[in-house]
């Protein structure tokens, strides 16, 4: 399972390295958002809860066009049928979708928020570090297990690219909540963080019951 | 199939709703802070925990869908949802009123069971555009049935989540308005909960009866339609 699984992992980055198609748009896709915010709320920097949740909202939003995208090609060049023809277990799949949304996820961070801590962000972006990559990396494990769940749920709709984002951003609430409360407390200038274990922990129960769910339901979708 | 026992049922509702309105109104004391205003807890608080627990039994009835096959649980789930979906509306205006009589606001972000329940009725809105999306009847049941299944298990993780975002920022003591209520505010409150399970139940149970009879409708005249046309 873990083999066939790699396998399309491989075969999602491959095309993903070849098209460019998900990880630039979503880059740009965030840079533009900041760009707004700065209008929008015109503000020249931005610290404490307003840049933790300029922050979270802006990659949240941009997942939404990653998870639209994660089964799109194989909707649309009808690769789906070869996936569910071959004898691997649905699991494999879902194991392979939720790593390539995790590894676009992150791909997108590294650009994306230093760039926010170029742009907007008042206080040094040094002075969240350790602590800002532990929670974008829970963060991106959440996003991953539920985006892949409701990619596969839409594809098959008649509109999935109105579908994903109604489903995924009530699902990404608790995510939200714990993300820009646990990054909160980095973002400003005077005190260091404070309840990081009560967030990381929601996170962690959050990422765990979430990715447990979708394995188990995720034979139940793509089955014809 | 589905309308067994309907009828005692509902005059079963309508005894215990009635009982519960006039204890409402006649026997249950006013509050001293609130004043008569407060008498819409009888309603807003057990169709949040009926509606909730409509949501949850979708899931259940989800559940089974999946492991047996069954199309009759997909219908049942359906209308669970459908039906708490309703409820939920009822919840969100008579707390918006609730909220307003008593803070001066209509929405108020501080109370975190109101705001979660809002983000928990988003998300099954989401369920007509997602199960209407799909055509195949057979998948429509599973993938409707899926979604049931990860709202269900969102409803905990979500309420726990507002729960500590909103107590992080205002500290408030947790119980307002469960915990200690007065005897006769506490039995008022029970019969008013058992009456709106029961409205539920029969709801339910009617629109069961109402979309059971439409497909069997459908799906008689369907026949009909291709013996005539191999008779012409």
């Amino acid at each position: 399972m873990i083999h066939a699984a790699t396998v399309i992992l491989r075969k999602d980055l491959l095309l993903e390295l070849r098209t460019k198609e998900s990880v630039p748009a979503m880059t740009l896709f965030t840079i533009t958002v900041y760009v707004l915010f700065h209008f929008g709320l015109d503000r020249d920097s931005l610290d404490g809860e307003l840049a933790s949740g300029v922050l979270w909202v802006t990659l949240l939003l941009a997942a939404v066009i990653g998870v639209s995208r994660l089964f799109a090609v194989e909707r649309e060049q009808g690769g789906i049928d070869a996936l569910l023809l071959a004898p691997v277990d649905r699991t494999a799949l879902f194991l392979a979708k939720a790593s390539a949304l995790f590894l676009f996820l992150v791909a997108v961070e590294i650009v994306a928020v230093p760039t926010f801590g170029l742009l907007l962000l008042g206080p040094d972006l040094g002075g969240t570090l350790p602590e800002l990559p532990a929670i974008l990396l829970l963060g991106n494990l959440g996003i991953a297990a539920v985006g892949a769940l409701v990619s596969a749920l839409a594809a098959e709709t008649r509109a999935p690219e109105l579908i994903v984002p109604l489903l995924l951003l009530p699902l990404m609430v608790p995510v939200l909540i714990s993300c820009a409360q646990a990054t909160e407390p980095l973002m400003r200038q005077d005190q260091g963080p404070e309840d990081l274990g009560r967030w990381l922990g929601l996170l962690t129960l959050y990422d765990v019951v979430f990715v447990l769910l979708s394995v188990a339901v995720f034979d139940f979708l793509l089955e014809d | 199939m589905y309308s067994k026992g309907l009828v005692p049922l509902a005059a079963a509702t309508v005894v215990t709703l009635a009982t519960a309105l006039t204890l409402v109104f006649f026997y249950a004391p006013l509050d001293a802070d609130q004043g008569f205003v407060q008498k819409i807890f009888y309603v807003h608080v057990p169709m949040a925990i009926v509606a909730l627990g409509g949501f949850v039994a979708g899931g259940i009835f989800g559940i089974r869908h999946l492991r047996s096959g069954d199309p009759s649980w997909d219908l049942r789930s359906y209308v669970a949802i459908h039906m708490s979906i309703i409820l939920g509306l009822g919840v969100l205006v008579t707390g918006a009123i609730w909220a307003k009589a008593s803070w001066g606001h209509w929405w108020v972000w501080d109370e975190p069971v109101l705001v979660s329940f809002l983000v928990v009725f988003l998300l099954y809105c989401v369920y007509y555009p997602l199960r209407f999306a799909i055509e195949d009847p057979e998948r429509q049941a599973r993938y409707s049935s899926v979604f049931a299944i990860a709202a269900g298990a969102f409803v905990p993780l979500n309420f726990m989540a507002v729960r500590l975002a909103e107590a992080y920022t205002h500290p408030r003591v947790l119980s307002q308005t469960g915990g200690s209520l007065p005897g006769e505010m506490r039995l008022t409150f029970l019969i008013a909960l058992l009456g709106m399970t029961l409205l539920f139940v029969t709801l339910w149970k009617l629109e069961l009866t109402a979309k059971h009879a439409s497909l069997q409708l459908k799906r008689l005249k369907r026949r009909r339609a291709e013996r005539e046309t191999v008779a012409a």
